[in-house]
């Protein structure tokens, strides 16, 4: 069903099925120049190429605010629903009961999750829908020109909002608290490391939490600030270097050192590997992740990578008896009990 | 134990009262008085007598009253009465209350470990020994609180002459065919009353005899109703937050799904429940099932329902199809949660900020309630927007006699849905909010449809013809414009008002939902009296023709409901303003089901000042 939108006389790289790297695209982008939001929608884009994916099999969601915009800012040829401010969650579980061999993508924010959608976001990752779930984390609310969000660190001091008292929400721990079963962070100026992180999202049967740190070049962008490029750069400290084999493609253990990697495979026989850098890490231990966190949160470290993965724990579809026909593509003759079945139910009320 | 003497005065009513009375049953709630309750009922309902079980509750589990009545009316009417003939008063701290209730002339019965009562002398009061009786059951000790009320079952049925292989036929109905509660019940209802027969004399002029009324009849609830409805309809997905008295709905749909949806073929479900973490979030789902294209329902009552308000207007303005169902209770907050009310028609009619119209449906009897079940989502799929079914406590919780359930006669309604086949077939681009027919109701497509030009972007905000994002003013007001087109060809999809006319009838009374059964018997009272009726009851908004119609014909047309506002008379004086004058309100609300009695009076009062 794949059908590249561009002829194929002209001399366009395509992937393996044939789509070239504009039919992932979206619209342009009405964001401010240099948001992290964009350079993620373009690693979204170019991951969905990599990874082989029919546009048409991916639903998008989004919340409300600045990275809720994004969606339509990627995958032109997929359906997409734009709902309530924090209220995704719900939307998205519904929806992809439809048809479960779609492939969901939800783009949040930092207002949209850790604020007023912390509930919808917690309850979604207890119940393990399979959907990658993207928090675009700047620490401010754009839209509406500049305010803090619960992201924000305590002491941040924005123009006209004054200082932070708060302390800040930690959303990939909020993640490992509800028993998500895949939590990830990355860093928007760290494009490779975005991409790969969202191809494993993608093979992950689950929820898969991405919290991103995402500049906001007109309201949160000091040098000095947790949610900046140049802070960003500069306090990075990669768990790992990682890198994604799907899983169709053979795998060459050579490319890797022996003894520095550990591997995962995902619930589709895709693998993640990781490249051990200066700490030993192990992403499948809640206990270690939990620690980890702890740790970087009292040095300051901007900890990026995989931080937990359960490529095992059964999703939310998995729990309900669904047939293989997607439910939405059934008529009368499945889901209306046969008339006989009437005389039986009234004489059950007698 | 002390026993009191009571002198009971000896009324020995010449005439007999046959089947036209009504019982109150005083207990404990949480002390399983609710089985031996809606056993006596369904033991009536099966020896062909017309009754109606009406449960006032408490919002608690267990150690507060709680009343329940049971109406016996040979004339069929089911509203509940003011008064009683006959009362079971099994809790000591309401004994002397639900003795006032009695009619001069009426029955007490009452546990004879109950102390320090003073019977009053109009009435004739039996004394049961409850304690007794119990302790000689085979149940253990544990059980002997539940198995109690089961005295009053077999003294009240010795008593009022109820048959008591009607009684076995109702705990086998009630305890699904167990064998063992059966037993132990039953044989605790025989011993009561071969005990009443043995040592009470009857003094009383009140007996049950059969009846062919209610042959061929069901006796059900409305949520129970309701869920089956949906189950017909082809119910595939629902989302709910426990709340009373919306819950049994949901969990009907539990017990029945399993039993009536399972793929021939492959026993796989062809639905899903999914128990939210909130009203939000339950409409949030079935929000996202229905735009992916399921039959999809939520269901709540009034606190659920404020919950529910932000993305009720996204789903109106993104013009998505499901059916949220409102089994209303008394707010405002709250309120009275377990107590029955009609007042949640105003603020569904445009629940949204903006502008917003909702189509509504207002089932009245536990058919209805089946009938709009499956009707609802025909309606929803082919108007593509959200419907709502305000039903109510007494309707949802109570069990009424009823025709039995009719199977859709229609084949389902899926509304305006291309697939990949019917875009290939257009040949050119299609636009979701393009009005095509000139009915407002656009064309939709539905994710996993793989055809490259099928998909869209939904949204709340302001977007065109296309689904693109749009500021444009025009193109707001145009699009808003259709919107209200749309709900006029509404008016011809939703079910019309049911209308009894009466030769030479000078006033119209109009109801809707289950405010009707008290209706139907105030207006037998005001013909006796010489007010002749003629009757609607609205079952839709928006209205369809006929109600405009109905109004032109009376100078005086009484609007009856169940709240403190009038709120169906204010939206009738809104839709239709011409005919404003002729309106009269006729509304109540303390959270009992209305009475006959109280509507024939309020009309009386208006039709002798004129």
């Amino acid at each position: 069903m794949a059908e590249p939108s561009i002829a194929s006389n002209q001399r366009v790289q395509v992937n393996a099925i044939g789509l070239s790297r504009a039919d992932y695209r979206g619209s342009p982008s009405t964001l401010c120049q240099g948001c992290g939001h964009n350079s993620i929608a373009s690693q979204i884009v170019s991951a969905c190429y990599d990874l082989n994916l029919i546009p048409e099999n991916i639903i998008k969601f989004s919340g409300i605010g600045c990275s809720s915009k994004s969606p339509t800012y990627f995958l032109s040829r997929s359906f997409g629903f734009n709902g309530l401010h924090g209220r995704m969650p719900s939307l998205a579980l519904g929806a992809l009961f439809a048809d479960t061999s779609l492939k969901g993508i939800g783009i949040s924010g930092d207002g949209d999750t850790a604020s007023i959608g912390i509930g919808q976001f917690k309850h979604l990752v207890r119940r393990n829908l399979p959907l990658v779930y993207i928090v675009e984390n700047n620490g401010v609310y754009g839209l509406t020109k500049g305010q803090f969000s619960a992201t924000a660190e305590r002491g941040l001091s924005l123009k006209k909002q004054g200082t932070n008292p708060y302390l800040p929400v930690d959303i990939a721990m909020e993640a490992l608290a509800s028993n998500a079963t895949f939590v990830a962070r990355s860093f928007a100026g760290d494009p490779k490391q975005v991409k790969e992180l969202i191809k494993a999202a993608f093979s992950h049967n689950g929820i898969a939490v991405l919290d991103i740190i995402s500049p906001c070049v007109t309201f949160n962008n000091q040098d000095r600030t947790l949610h900046s490029y140049t802070w960003g750069k500069d306090h990075e400290s990669p768990l790992h270097e990682l890198s994604f084999i799907p899983a169709r493609d053979e795998i060459m253990v050579e490319d890797f050192e022996t003894g520095t990697t550990k591997e995962v495979t995902l619930h589709d026989g895709s693998m993640v590997i990781l490249k051990k850098l200066a700490s030993d890490y192990d992403p499948t231990s809640r206990w270690e992740a939990l620690r980890m966190l702890e740790e970087a949160q009292a040095n300051d470290w901007l900890v990026t990578g995989l931080i937990y993965v359960d490529p095992v724990k059964p999703s939310l579809f998995e729990l309900y008896d669904l047939p293989t026909t997607p439910l939405n593509r059934m008529g009368e003759e499945q889901l209306r009990p046969k008339r006989e079945t009437m005389a039986e139910i009234n004489a059950l009320m007698c | 134990m002390e026993k009191i003497e009571v002198q009971a005065s000896s009324l020995l009513a010449s005439q007999p009262i046959v089947n036209d009375f009504s019982i109150a049953f005083g207990t404990i709630n949480g002390s399983g008085s609710q089985t031996a309750n809606t056993t006596l009922l369904r033991a009536l309902f099966r020896m062909g007598i017309p009754v109606s079980g009406k449960n006032i509750f408490p919002s608690n589990i267990q150690g507060q009253p709680t009343w329940y009545t049971i109406r016996l009316s040979k004339d069929g009417f089911l509203a509940r009465r003011e008064t009683t003939e006959i009362v079971v008063s099994m809790n000591q701290a309401t004994l002397t209350q639900d003795m006032e209730r009695l009619l001069p002339g009426g029955v007490l019965f009452y546990p004879d470990e109950l102390r320090q009562i003073l019977i009053r002398e109009d009435i004739v009061a039996y004394p049961m020994p409850v304690k007794k009786l119990s302790k000689e059951s085979d149940v253990p000790p544990n059980l002997r609180d539940y198995i109690a009320n089961m005295v009053y079952v077999g003294v009240v049925a010795e008593m009022l002459g109820i048959d008591l292989d009607k009684i076995h036929e109702a705990l086998v109905f009630h305890f699904k065919g167990k064998q063992k509660p059966v037993d132990s019940n039953f044989n605790v209802v025989k011993a009561a009353a071969e005990w009443s027969a043995a040592n009470l004399e009857k003094r009383d002029p009140y007996r049950v005899e059969p009846m062919e009324a209610t042959q061929g009849c069901i006796l059900t609830d409305g949520n129970t109703a309701a869920a089956l409805g949906a189950i017909y309809g082809g119910i595939q997905f629902a989302a709910w937050y426990p709340i009373t008295p919306a819950s049994s709905l949901a969990e009907a749909l539990n017990d029945y799904l399993p039993i009536l949806r399972k793929d021939p073929v492959t026993g796989k479900a062809t639905y899903a429940v999914v128990q939210a973490e909130d009203e939000l979030a339950a409409i949030g789902m079935a929000i996202g099932a229905g735009w992916a294209g399921l039959r999809s329902m939520t269901s709540t009552s009034g606190p659920g329902l404020s919950l529910m308000t932000e993305y009720a207007g996204l789903a109106y303005y993104a013009e998505v199809p499901l059916v949220i169902w409102d089994v209303q209770r008394v707010g405002p907050s709250t309120g009275l949660p377990t107590r029955t009310a009609q007042g949640d028609l105003t603020v569904v009619k445009s629940l949204g900020h903006g502008d917003s119209q909702h189509v509504i449906l207002l089932p009245a009897t536990v058919s209805e309630c089946f009938e709009f079940g499956w009707k609802a989502f025909d309606i929803a799929e082919h108007l593509q927007t959200p419907v709502f079914v305000l039903s109510d406590l007494d309707l949802g919780m109570n069990e009424w006699m009823s025709p039995p359930f009719d199977y859709p006669d229609r084949p389902m309604d899926r509304g305006k849905v291309l697939w990949e086949k019917d875009i290939e077939k257009l040949g050119c681009d299609w636009g979701r909010y393009k009005d095509i027919d000139g009915d407002g109701i656009p064309y939709r497509t539905i994710p996993g449809n793989r055809h490259p030009k099928s998909a869209y972007f939904a949204r709340g905000t302001g977007h065109d013809e296309n689904a693109h994002y749009s500021e444009d003013p025009e193109i707001w007001e145009k699009n808003l414009a259709r919107l209200v087109q749309k709900f006029q060809t509404a008016k011809n999809v939703v079910p019309p008002p049911y209308l009894d006319l009466v030769q030479g009838a000078e006033v119209g009374i109009i109801t809707f939902g289950s405010a009707e059964p008290a209706v139907i018997e105030a207006r037998a009272l005001l013909a006796n009296a010489g007010i002749k009726s003629d009757y609607m009851r609205i079952r839709a908004i928006p209205f369809p023709d006929d109600v405009e119609v109905f109004l032109r014909k009376h100078d005086r047309n009484y609007v009856v409901e169940m709240n403190r506002d009038g709120q169906l008379n204010q939206i009738l004086c809104q839709e239709i303003p011409d005919k404003a004058a002729s309106l009269i309100s006729i509304a109540h609300l303390d959270g009992l089901p209305l009475t006959a009695g109280w509507v024939e009076n309020a009309i009386r009062s208006y039709e002798e000042e004129k």
